[in-house]
């Protein structure tokens, strides 16, 4: 009987899965929202305690699955992947430009673009430098390594470009995403001392950033206010990463250690 | 109507991809390149254009603003499916080479935010913050109650 319950509720959630992920994900900001709110006295955002549950959970499901994609390869959950995947994160995204007070956006354009230059090139450098460090010699397996670093796409995009092999391609992609989930959960710890508090530094911090679901994360456990901003110049970090990683960068790298 | 607004939340956001695929194919790369970006460039500027010609609905907003409003809880979705067991498992090199990076970016962060003056903030950015916030704080709303109470 309690079996048939269970079994019941689970094929609900299989079938339904896009609903059930909004109804999970509600319960899961409501418990974040009380705990900050009573737990904290408010010092701690709702969303910032919802993301590190969120990340908990998704080592847990890591764990009992042996999957990839944490929470959502359980199929009871599968939703969660559609709802938190690209297409719908990117559509969120863009809608939060709806907010954007242009003239703020404007006055640091400038600013935004030295962010992105500096975002891919000082992770590209500590990468490079630890591959080295730790025994790497040659300039594909460094270059991939450093790539990783500026994000995880970067790095496993540049490795398949200059024909990097398995071992290092998969430790260039687990930089990139140690990376987003240290950006995730250190953001708001930091946001004081680094001055992120105004649309400026939130575009300064977005093209540094970089990783988008790094800056998504980020930013909405440190204020909403900021996300567009960094997420304006966030999205083009990990394109210009993919056009100067294989190109610039490697023949770089290649130059330096022959 | 309400679908207006996420209709022009949706074209706005398949132009850019579109736009931002073509600009991935033009420089070589195989990636799309800034895609993302470019849709929000094209909904600001819609935006703009809309309120100019006093087309801006109450149903076009809230149909765009919804969306925003989901951010919080779809990044939340987005943090439940990340491979944390890769990222924990990494070792040493993955962990120093990410530690290394991410300090020096957020001191890069401080450095820049220091140039030039500093902004005494807008209305406009603190309305976006609720709207973006999705009300998930309701003390966060309350001083955007008091009109005039904050004005740059």
């Amino acid at each position: 009987m309690g079996h048939d319950i269970w079994h019941g509720i689970e094929h609900v959630f299989v079938e339904q899965s896009l609903v059930a992920a909004f109804a999970v994900v509600g319960a899961l900001i409501l418990v974040s929202n009380y705990a900050a709110k009573r737990l904290t006295k408010g010092r701690v955002h709702g969303s910032a305690i919802a993301i590190v549950l969120g990340l908990a959970l998704a080592y847990l499901g890591g764990l009992y699955t042996g999957g990839k994609k944490g929470l959502a390869d359980i199929p009871a959950l599968a939703g969660i992947g559609l709802m938190g995947g690209a297409m719908l994160r990117d559509f969120a995204i863009v809608a939060t430009a709806f907010e954007v007070d242009v003239i703020e956006a404007r006055r640091a354009g400038l600013l935004g673009v030295l962010a992105l230059a500096l975002g891919t090139i000082l992770p590209f450098i500590v990468g490079t430098l630890t591959a080295v460090a730790f025994g790497y010699h040659d300039a594909v397996s460094i270059t991939t390594i450093g790539a990783g670093a500026i994000t995880y796409i970067v790095g496993p995009v540049t490795g398949a470009a200059i024909g990097a092999d398995s071992t290092v391609m998969a430790l260039s992609i687990a930089t990139g995403v140690t990376k987003a989930v240290m950006v995730m959960v250190g953001t708001p710890l930091v946001a004081r001392l680094i001055g992120l508090d105004n649309p400026r530094s939130a575009m300064a911090y977005g093209g540094l950033m970089g990783t988008v679901s790094g800056v998504a994360g980020g930013l909405a456990a440190t204020d909403p206010k900021l996300v567009p901003y960094g997420a304006l110049t966030a999205t083009f970090h990990t394109g210009i990463g993919c056009l100067v990683g294989p190109s610039i960068l490697f023949l770089t790298v290649r130059a330096l250690v022959g | 109507m309400i679908v207006l607004g996420v209709a022009l939340l949706a074209a706005a956001t398949l132009i850019g991809v579109y736009l931002g695929d073509l600009l991935g194919l033009a420089l070589g790369v195989k990636a799309n390149v800034g895609g993302v970006g470019i849709a929000m460039i094209l909904l600001i500027a819609a935006r703009l254009w809309l309120s100019h010609r006093g087309r801006l609905t109450k149903g076009v907003q809230f149909g765009v603003e919804f969306w925003a409003g989901m951010y919080i809880p779809i990044v939340v979705a987005m943090a439940a499916q990340q491979n944390v067991v890769a990222a924990v498992s990494g070792g040493p090199i993955v962990l120093i080479a990410a530690t290394g990076s991410l300090v020096l970016c957020f001191g890069a962060v401080a450095l820049l935010s220091r140039i030039g003056r500093r902004d005494p903030g807008s209305d406009a950015v603190e309305h976006g913050g609720s709207v973006i916030g999705g009300d998930a704080e309701p003390e966060a709303v309350a001083p955007a109650a008091a009109p005039g109470a904050r004005k740059g």
